[in-house]
């Protein structure tokens, strides 16, 4: 049974985004799933490496964006990590509220959850957030 | 090459945009924004945007739409989209702004609507 990992460590800037996606697409593109899979895990990518960027390591460019791919027979399995203070996403309102939904920004967390099957947060001790990402095959 | 290229024709009263490439964060979502704010200080409060070219939007992309279209509204001005691919018409449905944007598949009527 093989697992496949892959490791990236990015600037703190908008670019990385491009970047994170271009990579992670180019594995997906390994692991063969369906265009609708890798489509979800490109929106979600982004989405994630947005956030670290933005609001985790607030561009920042002694910080990094850290991610990990893993792929194995049954699913893949991306974490982001950033060097913020970390905040609750259980707090984050819903963009799909009648009174959010014209609101110019806050559905990033929306799309992680929406296109991927599992999505968790994890405030490390020694600092920094982690979001893992799960999609199953 | 430009992320998000933008091609501006004028159909009567109302201003078409004609859109390819990406709308997301950085360079293509700022590019959306600094058209729409130069049509309105031109006075131009009719804008019809043609996304049929558009292959990919993020969600800093539909927060761009949502402010196009607020602040288009807020000048009075109406801003209706035009030719949305189905992935673009799905996250469109799933952040329920199918329900605030007015979307055409067909030109003449969308630009008839304006009216």
């Amino acid at each position: 049974m093989t697992v496949e990992t892959t490791e990236l460590s990015l600037p703190s800037r908008i670019e990385t985004v491009a970047t994170a996606a271009a990579a992670v697409a180019e594995f997906v593109g390994r692991c063969g799933l369906s265009d609708d899979a890798a489509f979800g895990i490109d929106m979600a990518i982004r989405e994630a490496v947005t956030n670290a960027v933005l609001h985790g390591n607030r561009e920042d460019n002694d910080k990094t964006v850290d991610i990990v791919l893993k792929s194995s027979p049954d699913a893949i399995e991306i974490s982001v990590h950033d060097q913020g203070a970390g905040f609750n996403p259980e707090d984050v309102p819903d963009p799909t509220a009648k009174e959010n939904i014209l609101k110019a920004s806050g559905r990033g967390i929306f799309f992680m959850r929406t296109f991927m099957d599992e999505v968790d947060w994890l405030i490390r001790p020694e600092g920094g957030t982690t979001v893992r990402m799960l999609k199953r095959r | 090459m430009a992320e998000l290229n933008i091609e501006e024709r004028q159909a009567g009263d109302v201003t078409v945009l004609d859109m390819s490439g990406k709308i997301t964060i950085g360079e293509g979502s700022v590019a959306l924004r600094t058209a729409v704010r130069r049509l309105l200080e031109e006075g131009k409060k009719r804008i019809l945007l043609n996304l049929a070219g558009v292959s990919y939007i993020d969600s800093s992309g539909i927060g761009e739409l949502v402010s196009s279209f607020t602040a288009i509204g807020k000048e009075g001005g109406q801003l209706k989209l035009l030719n949305l691919t189905q992935k673009l018409q799905d996250l469109l449905a799933i952040t329920k702004l199918l329900t605030v944007f007015d979307v055409y598949e067909n030109e003449a009527e969308a630009l008839n609507t304006f009216k």
